[in-house]
């Protein structure tokens, strides 16, 4: 049975991309919040909230992708995170795979990744 | 000029627009988002990359200004322009953001100020060119149209 994904959580500092990533899951029927930063992704789950889906961007000030997606896994949230990032250096990924994503789709975000994320979902 | 011509030449214009690499296939994206819940979906996304790329523009040529470069928040800014001129296609002003971190990776002042000069140049084109096709696609909508 397809697991009903209905919320996500865009992390991004660049307004730019919040807009579009919250479209593109809207148009998939998924409800959506955004945050600007790594930090503003955990305190947002600190005060209870939970999410089915996280896209995470890799660099953002104050905290970024890799740290808190790290920390996120630390306090036990199980949700699929999928890193979204224009960074290509094979290390890098590797670290942010590593720090605990389920995915990884390079930036521009497209139709066609977010729903290949969301498969990848529903076989998790 | 009659609806048939004005979508004719909204046709040729946003041809030309791709042919000569201002934009690319991620403005097709942009364009397949919109829906009727969201008609101005492209013209708000546009305008929100018009705000953000004036505001990091203003910020690197002061920063380049300085007597004491800070390379990091020049890259900073560099790495927004760059990530939004990505979404929503404009692909010359993304290519010029990339060879401008190449130099701020280097430390390279000078060619920091020309790249900022080239992506200035990129910009203003790409704007000019979007509020063109904008204002062709109102036209249309205004003689009964449709895109």
């Amino acid at each position: 049975m397809d697991k009903k994904i209905s919320t996500a959580l865009v992390v991004d500092d660049n307004t730019v991309n919040q807009r579009i990533h919250r479209k593109l899951l809207d148009n998939l029927g998924i409800q959506s919040e955004t945050v600007a930063n790594g930090k503003e992704a955990v305190d947002v789950h600190i005060s209870g909230k939970n999410f089915d889906l996280i896209l995470m961007d890799l660099e953002m000030p104050i905290m970024n992708g890799i740290e808190a997606t790290r920390k996120l896994r630390e306090m036990g949230i199980r949700s699929m995170i999928a890193g979204v990032s224009t960074r290509s250096l094979e290390e890098e990924k590797q670290e942010f795979m590593k720090a605990g994503l389920d995915d990884f789709q390079e930036k521009p975000l497209t139709v066609a990744k977010l729903v290949s994320i969301l498969h990848k979902l529903n076989r998790k | 000029m009659d609806l048939v011509q004005l979508q004719r030449q909204f046709v040729d214009y946003t041809t030309s627009l791709f042919n000569e690499g201002f934009l690319d296939d991620q403005f097709n994206q942009l364009q397949q988002l919109q829906d009727e819940s969201n008609p101005d979906f492209v013209v708000e996304v546009v305008s929100l990359f018009f705000e953000d790329s004036e505001r990091h523009l203003n910020e690197l040529t002061q920063s380049l200004e300085q007597q004491n470069i800070d390379f990091k928040r020049i890259d900073a800014h560099v790495h927004q322009l760059k990530g939004s001129s990505s979404s929503i296609g404009a692909q010359r002003v993304q290519k010029e953001c990339i060879n401008f971190r190449g130099y701020c990776e280097e430390k390279n002042i000078e060619g920091c100020r020309k790249c900022l000069q080239q992506v200035k140049h990129e910009y203003v084109l790409v704007k000019n060119k979007l509020e063109t096709l904008f204002k062709l696609e109102q036209q249309i909508i205004a003689a009964g149209g449709s895109i």
